[in-house]
């Protein structure tokens, strides 16, 4: 680790504080193990001085029992980290490696050119700022060489370095170079792929690596640690609209309310007008606190707490927006999904997605197509296996603030979890919402009983059947609900079956539980009113005043008492239950109209005679009630 | 601005973040995630310089409010003693519960390194105890000072890594882990290390404690201290339970240590380094890695993957 050993030696302070201000590049590499590409990074490792003592020692033992370098050193064995892995001489997972030079700190993600590729390259680009693609001078462009392209196109990484490896066995041939550029332009213009950099290299020898080759004196360009050390860092985040989602409350007392979060675009100053989504609420940054003392400005990746000036309410998961440049909310969306896992994506399956710092429910459409990653090609799908790629609707459980992937990487990602197992099956790009749910600024839609009632053909109601047992209640008021069903109209249909089974099952036939019974029904009709059906109901309730209450209980216009008027003597003669014989018998006490009252009704919208109706006519009565108020149509 | 000119926080000239910012901010968004997505969240604390990095994240993270846990400290009753000073001090500057666990079973037996290897006396205080500690107080997510730069096979750990009931952990059920999102949910009986620093080096860990003036334990800082010569290592005799061998006599040394653990299992280097950039300038010019001063590592190349697995942090 001993570069600018001169200036660590003589004056330590001078280089720690030009080493403060260094930046921070993180690349991924990608190609397969013949690339040559552990041989790469071990190079640069070795290169930059980062290599100890009793590292180097390990490796040279290490390259004489395991090496495929003959006696020399094998860089790539510095890279391979799990036993298992060695063994089988490739790398199965991303790797992150650590140097610096002068200029910067580097984070390299390593990952594996084989069969685990989507899922590991897709993880190693989704932090990256640079790609840098391996391509043996021998072989060209070849179909790897077009996956690892697109999936660092997908994945937004604007700026990609093709190393021509393997230089020094073409002879070092500048055409060999020119057809690879050729070649390769031609594919990445497709993908939208145009700050390309081509470099022609020897991983194994170091021709370009760190110094420029005599071997290549018709090379001009940048060697690979020199574009590195020199590429722009993706600072367009501090561009964006400013954006910061919640990731904690800080509330250490009564008097400070802080959010907490790391800016993930734009920046912020104590005044600036912000919004936060979803809500919709507005108000203005007061203070950028930090332990280092409040900040006059902040920008995206700074992790701060901000104060707002007015006491609105935001928490984990929202996000605090530019006032004048909000983010969008919506819940159906359209985007690319990369499925990480052995078990397939089960299109409408509950899934957990997060966002930001925000986990909703969400299910996954069928895939509209998949693509094969090696050209290209949409191809039909049913369903995503481990590794593939497609694009699907999206629908989350309620609204979600987001912008798309394309704009900012942090507002458009999310990862998807498996309920079961907790574990992370997927990951997605949010690209935009589907028309049917945008909500530039989400407002707050008061759902009422006038707005499900909207949604129906008709307006609800309660149709209250009464009459004695055996009176044929439950018969008309079955044919009523067949013949509105037909209408299109919403209903449903209380009686003695579903309601005593269940909700009424603790009470008895005394007075106080018959009134505790209809007062029950009667609540019940009104919530279904409330949701907008068209209710009937099919019970004795023999007094007056409860079937008021039921009454009071909707609106006016909304309750159709309906008296199925059969005498006692008929409805005894019916008995299809058999319990008049049993009440005459003293079997069964409390029974209407033996040794309990039926108070008649005094006024019903419609009195059915079961003794000259058939239960069509009668029902046809209850309909023409129905329309005169205009419940339906 | 508001601030001084000297800390990491500071935006430097054309809003770009150095390396030092951005990794902080890093870490302060992983400590809050996980404090956000846990239950009973706590911080491991080994008294180093990497946990003393930690706490200091965890302040900057949840200011003005005390970090939202407990600093959890695995003994084994044979740190140094400047250690179990500086614990204290530390967890009471920082408003935090210090939660001490000493195995049981270690005590009752008096496992030590004399007499039961540096293999046994590691597994049964420190991957036992810490075993026992998240059992016992249920801690369902536990911050540790781990990097991917210390060792191969922590290049591949995630930044939040799930740990079976059993506390194992398996290197084919790690998650993947996209932009900054990270998965922190986990099943009845699991629990979750998180590792704020994943992607810090050494030299950055020393350039903040520079930068932002960390206290650290004075024996980073070259002394004269008593030690003894064993295999090539300096062992420093720390109190006196240190057995000599026949003719063994300790003798004063200017030394410091760059790593610390279990005062007999941590080799000394022969160092003039007292100040911080010193140290740092000793750290640049050196040709060996950090982990050579461990004991641990000397049985394999895998051997940390192994204890990995384990249980062992």
């Amino acid at each position: 680790m001993a570069h600018a050993s001169e200036l660590i030696a003589d004056d330590i302070e001078a280089y720690l504080t030009s080493h403060q201000y260094k930046s921070l590049l993180r690349f991924i590499t990608c190609g397969s193990v013949d690339d040559g590409k552990s041989t790469l990074i071990g190079r640069l490792l070795y290169e930059s001085h980062l290599v100890f003592e009793d590292h180097l020692a390990a490796l040279a033992a290490d390259s004489a029992k395991v090496g495929t370098q003959g006696g020399d050193l094998d860089f790539a064995l510095l890279l391979d980290g799990l036993s298992a892995e060695r063994e089988q001489g490739i790398t199965i997972d991303v790797a992150y490696r650590f140097f610096s030079t002068e200029q910067r700190k580097f984070i390299v993600a390593d990952t594996p050119g084989h069969e685990q590729y989507t899922r590991n390259m897709v993880t190693g680009a989704s932090t990256a700022d640079v790609a840098v693609i391996l391509v043996d001078a021998r072989k060209g462009v070849l179909t790897q060489t077009r996956r690892h392209s697109f999936l660092v196109s997908l994945l937004g990484i604007r700026r990609v370095v093709v190393a021509v490896n393997k230089m020094d066995l073409v002879g070092f041939d500048e055409e060999i170079l020119d057809a690879i550029r050729t070649e390769y332009l031609d594919f990445a213009g497709r993908i939208g792929l145009d700050d390309v950099t081509f470099i022609p290299l020897s991983a194994l020898r170091g021709d370009n690596v760190v110094e420029p080759s005599p071997n290549t004196p018709w090379y001009h360009g940048p060697t690979l640690l020199g574009y590195l050390e020199t590429v722009a860092v993706d600072d367009d985040t501090a561009t964006l609209p400013f954006r910061m989602p919640v990731q904690w409350v800080n509330r250490p007392d009564l008097d400070f309310r802080g959010f907490s979060g790391r800016i993930v675009g734009g920046t912020v100053r104590p005044g600036d007008p912000v919004r936060v989504l979803p809500a919709g609420t507005t108000s203005t940054v007061a203070r950028i606190v930090t332990m280092d003392g409040d900040l006059d400005e902040a920008v995206a990746g700074q992790s701060v707490t901000l104060t707002l000036a007015d006491e609105i309410d935001a928490s984990r998961g929202d996000v605090i927006c530019a006032g004048d440049a909000p983010c969008e909310v919506a819940d159906q969306f359209e985007a690319h999904v990369v499925w990480m896992h052995e078990d397939a994506m089960l299109p409408g399956r509950p899934y957990l997605m997060k966002i930001g710092t925000r986990t909703v429910g969400v299910t996954l459409g069928h895939p509209k197509y998949r693509i094969d990653v090696n050209n290209l090609d949409h191809l039909a799908a049913t369903t995503l296996e481990l590794n593939e790629i497609g694009v699907c609707n999206v629908s989350t459980d309620r609204p979600i603030p987001f912008d798309a992937y394309t704009g900012n990487r942090d507002m458009g990602g999310f990862v998807i979890i498996d309920r079961q197992t907790q574990n992370t099956v997927g990951a997605g790009l949010l690209h935009f919402a589907l028309r049917r749910s945008h909500n530039i600024h989400w407002q707050d839609v008061q759902v009422d009983k006038a707005a499900r009632a909207d949604m129906n053909l008709h307006r609800p109601g309660v149709v209250w059947f009464t009459g004695l047992s055996g009176s044929g209640k439950s018969t008309v008021a079955n044919v009523v609900e067949s013949k509105l069903h037909a209408m299109g109209v919403r209903t449903y249909l209380l009686d003695g079956d579903n309601v005593r089974h269940g909700l009424n099952r603790d009470l008895g036939f005394t007075d106080a539980d018959r009134v505790e019974n209809i007062r029950r029904i009667a609540e019940v009709a009104g919530l279904m009113v409330d949701a907008g059906l068209v209710v009937l109901t099919a019970f004795i309730s023999p007094f007056r005043a409860e079937r008021q209450l039921a009454r009071d209980r909707v609106e006016p216009g909304e309750f159709v008492e309906v008296f199925v008027d059969t005498p006692l003597e008929v409805a005894e003669e019916r008995d299809p239950k058999g319990l008049y014989r049993k009440a005459r018998a003293g079997d069964l006490v409390n029974f209407t109209g033996i040794d309990s009252p039926y108070e008649p009704p005094e006024a019903p919208e419609v009195r059915v005679d079961t003794t000259a109706l058939s239960p069509e006519q009668a029902a046809d009565l209850v309909i023409d009630a129905l329309r005169s108020l205009r419940i339906v149509p | 601005m508001a601030t001084t000119a000297t800390t990491a926080a500071t935006v430097i000239e054309g809003a770009r973040l150095t390396h030092l910012q951005r990794l902080e901010a890093e870490a302060i968004h992983i400590m809050r995630e996980g404090v956000a997505e846990s239950e009973r969240p706590a911080m491991l604390y080994s008294v180093g310089k990497d946990s003393s990095v930690l706490l200091h994240l965890a302040r900057k993270a949840f200011f003005p409010s005390p970090p939202p846990f407990p600093l959890v400290h695995v003994d084994t009753t044979w740190k140094f003693q400047a250690m179990y000073a500086f614990r204290g001090e530390r967890a009471a500057e920082a408003g935090m519960e210090l939660v001490v666990h000493q195995n049981p079973d270690c005590v009752a037996q008096g496992i030590n390194p004399f007499d039961h290897g540096s293999a046994l006396h590691t597994d049964m205080w420190k991957t036992e105890g810490l075993k026992q500690v998240i059992d016992a107080h249920r801690f369902d997510l536990c911050f540790g000072g781990a990097r991917r730069d210390e060792e191969k096979s922590r290049a591949k750990e995630r930044v939040f890594s799930v740990r079976s009931p059993q506390h194992q952990w398996d290197p084919k059920r790690q998650r993947p882990e996209l932009w900054s999102v990270y998965n922190a949910r986990r099943r009845p009986g699991e629990t979750l290390r998180a590792f704020p620093i994943s992607n810090w080096t050494e030299l950055d860990v020393w350039q903040y404690i520079h930068l932002e003036q960390i206290p650290i334990v004075p024996l980073y800082f070259a002394a004269e201290r008593p030690v003894v010569e064993r295999d090539g290592v300096l062992i420093m005799v720390d109190d006196d339970r240190m057995r000599l061998h026949p003719g063994e006599v300790p003798m004063t040394r200017k030394v410091r240590f760059r790593t610390l653990g279990c005062y007999p299992l941590s080799g000394a280097i022969e160092s003039a380094a007292d100040t911080l950039t010193g140290i740092i300038q000793e750290m640049l010019l050196a040709t060996t890695s950090e982990r050579q001063g461990r004991v641990i590592d000397f049985d394999g190349a895998a051997s940390m993957e192994k204890k990995k697995q384990e249980g062992y942090f």
